[in-house]
């Protein structure tokens, strides 16, 4: 068992200047703020165009007290691998590489870069903040985005298709670590991007990210919904190591205790999902329900008699 | 040592004298022979460097940009499609000012697919930022990398090295392959003024506003603007440091001294005859000919494309009756765009009779088309002795309509 952090024992130095330049509420602040804590000081982070690029301010200011790369849309994960040939050839041990995207610059147009590191095995931690949308360019879908969430362009009726399941891509990639994580349980991904650095190869982080205007409530509650993502079942926090997948943390305490949140109170909260009929939502219930059965028959009921 | 090997492994050789830290390689025809080659070099142990196979050409050209903003020296090598797929790459290398050495193995792109050889891949990235070389032979291949890689630390500009796909790519010649010693103190290793690096934190190719702004300290930083602007004076002045990596190269190795244009019985030529890469040593035997005749006609190379040496060009042709641009690329349209480049070139020199040379432009060997030497005779005697008719239209050779 390793030890989990608590707001004690978490590092005090900051890594990312307060006043930065993202919205109001904006959950992708708080993953950088704690995801740059666990990384430490001795990092190179690879940043494509997004939210995080607007975050990390405007030349000549920055945000950030780490040395960072921002480079093309789709070239994120080669780059990490760029990197690492040059601290190679330069003799430069110990310093973490690290790709920090968003949902689009992941799972889009990402992915062949990604797949591409992973498949060669580079050594890197690839982090996708995920939400759900193309934010930085005004809110459109991307391959990310929920079914039945509006965006920017798709208005009227929301978005048609399910969400990608990256993490899975990455897991069926066989890197040795993959772990999704909230950003409304920073300890949890501090410590899984802790654990994700002890491994060699290719590390997979997956963050969802609420995001206050794109997904329609008020700045004051993007923990809240990042909270009901999880304790509804929509979202589950796990880790992949070597194959061997878990639930974790609120997700692993949701299944001891076998009681989701019902999935009306996380789609109700949030002006994206307007459009969703309740027997929509009763659908999309009934879909967490068969996923979660199947998560409890792995465990012991805690209500019913253990025998001896 | 005097070798007989094929024009792609001429570069390979370059890349390793030149001790290349980061190769970063995806195959394509007619460049593959040349990545192959390192690879074959590294897994021997003849070469340290780490050789990245990677999924596009598009991370080709990443990984050379993260290794070289990290500090390391960085090649890759492409053609066609591959070149056109790293585009915005291109820009973004020459933009964040590294220092890379990509070889650029000329063919036609599609649609439709061809694999042989023209010039459209390279011309079409002119305006990318990039310092582009020609080579005519192998022995300007090889030259040529070891050169690009002093002169692109120099300046901080990435550089093409251009050669054509198949004839001289595949083709084998001889040529010497420079003293190891002598390289090595003709290009001494690459310490970047700043690489990315934890100890010294910097945020590289950072959103930067239309105007300039004030830092923490209140010291005025460049706008978009003024970084583009440096770029631009920079790539002009990069002229002098040509020349002075050619003359540095030559002093040591006795080769080189054109490094702009290379000139063919020229001196007293009321014609000029204007070709890149292995085209220009064609001409060379059709203009022998044409002397033979008594027509006075010689030949220019373009040896350098960008930045153009738009003095160098104009001094050689100002004085001529007649320059006749032999193009394997086309601005579609309207014409080839090194025609284009030379008449803007010519625009202030005219002559006591308030004269400029006429330019003509010849479109030919388009995706491999076969070069005739009767074709590029009948071509050129026909520009020296007529008048020239709509001479900003391109004619075309060899077409079969
Ligand atoms: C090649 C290319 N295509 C499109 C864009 C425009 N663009 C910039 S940021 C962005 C959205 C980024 O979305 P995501 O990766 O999900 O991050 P977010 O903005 O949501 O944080 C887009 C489409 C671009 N910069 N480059
Ligand atoms: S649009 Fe959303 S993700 Fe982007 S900075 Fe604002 S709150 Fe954060």
């Amino acid at each position: 068992m390793h030890t989990k952090t608590n707001i004690l024992s978490l590092p005090e130095e900051e890594l990312v200047y307060p006043g930065n330049r993202a919205c109001a509420g904006c959950a992708l602040g708080i993953a950088y703020r704690i995801g740059l804590k666990a990384l430490g000081k001795n990092t190179i982070i690879v940043v494509p165009p997004s939210c995080l690029t607007v975050l990390q301010g405007l030349y000549p200011i920055a945000a950030t007290k780490l040395p960072c790369l921002n480079v093309t849309f789709a070239s994120t994960a080669a780059a990490a691998t760029g990197l690492l040939g040059a601290l190679k050839a330069r003799n430069r041990k110990g310093i973490n590489v690290v790709g920090w995207a968003g949902d689009g610059g992941t799972s889009d147009i990402g992915l062949q870069s990604l797949s591409g590191a992973c498949e060669r095995g580079d050594n890197f931690l690839f982090v996708c903040y995920d939400n759900e949308g193309y934010m930085n360019t005004g809110v459109q879908r991307s391959g990310t985005t929920p079914i039945g969430a509006l965006t920017a362009n798709t208005p009227i009726k929301g978005k048609l298709q399910r969400k990608k399941d990256v993490p899975a891509i990455m897991s069926a990639h066989r890197i040795p670590y993959v772990a999704t994580c909230s950003a409304a349980y920073p300890l949890d991904l501090y410590d899984k991007i802790k654990k994700a650095l002890t491994y060699e190869g290719v590390k997979y982080i997956h963050i969802h990210t609420p995001c206050p205007p794109g997904w329609g409530f008020e700045p004051r509650y993007a923990v809240k919904i990042g909270k009901l993502a999880v304790e509804t079942g929509l979202y589950e926090l796990y880790e992949v190591e070597n194959s061997n997948v878990r639930l974790t943390g609120a997700s692993e305490k949701l299944m001891e205790k076998r009681r989701l949140l019902p999935a009306r109170d996380y789609f109700r909260a949030q002006g994206r999902f307007a459009i969703l009929t309740d027997s929509q939502i009763e659908q999309q219930q009934q879909e967490v329900n068969a996923r979660w059965e199947a998560y409890f028959n792995t465990t012991e009921d805690p209500d019913e008699d253990t025998p001896d | 040592m005097q070798i007989i090997e094929s024009g792609n492994v001429a570069a390979a050789l370059g890349v390793k004298l030149s001790r290349a830290q980061v190769i970063a390689a995806y195959p394509i025809t007619p460049q593959t022979p040349l990545t192959e080659k390192l690879s074959e070099i590294i897994e021997a142990g003849d070469m340290t460097a780490e050789y990245i196979p990677v999924e596009s050409e598009h991370s080709a050209l990443a990984i050379c940009i993260a290794a070289s903003s990290a500090g390391a020296r960085s090649f890759t090598a492409t053609s066609a499609n591959g070149l056109l797929y790293m585009h915005e790459q291109l820009h973004w290398a020459s933009g964040a000012r590294l220092p890379i050495v990509m070889c650029v193995v000329n063919r036609g792109v599609g649609a439709p697919w061809t694999v042989w050889n023209d010039h459209q891949d390279s011309m079409s990235q002119r305006d990318t930022g990039w310092i582009q070389i020609y080579a005519n032979d192998h022995q300007q291949i090889i030259d040529s990398v070891i050169k690009a890689f002093a002169l692109a630390e120099e300046v901080m500009i990435p550089v093409m090295v251009c050669y054509d796909g198949y004839l001289l790519s595949h083709t084998y010649m001889p040529f010497d392959i420079p003293e190891a010693t002598l390289t090595d103190s003709f290009l001494p290793p690459y310490r970047p003024a700043y690489c990315l690096d934890p100890d010294e934190p910097a945020n590289l190719n950072t959103v930067t506003l239309s105007d300039v702004r004030t830092d923490i300290n209140g010291v005025k930083a460049h706008g978009y603007m003024e970084i583009r602007h440096l770029l631009q004076q920079d790539m002009l002045a990069s002229m002098d440091a040509i020349e002075r990596v050619d003359s540095r190269f030559k002093n040591i190795f006795g080769r080189g001294g054109s490094p702009f244009i290379e000139s063919y019985r020229s001196d007293d030529a009321r014609f000029i005859a204007v070709g890149i890469g292995s085209l220009s040593y064609h001409l060379r035997d059709v203009v022998d000919d044409l002397r033979d005749e008594g027509i006075s006609v010689g030949v220019m190379s373009m040896q350098l494309y960008r930045p153009f040496p738009y003095q160098a060009v104009a001094k050689a042709l100002k004085d001529c009756q007649g320059v006749i641009v032999f193009e394997k690329a086309l601005s579609y349209g309207y014409q080839g765009p090194v025609c284009s480049d030379i008449k803007s070139a010519l625009y202030h020199y005219v002559g006591p009779e308030g004269s400029r040379p006429f330019v003509l432009n010849y479109i030919l060997g388009l995706g491999g088309r076969e070069i005739l030497t009767k074709d590029l005779y009948e071509g050129l005697k026909l520009s020296c002795t007529t008048k020239p008719s709509s001479p900003d239209k391109p004619r075309w050779i060899g077409l079969k309509l």
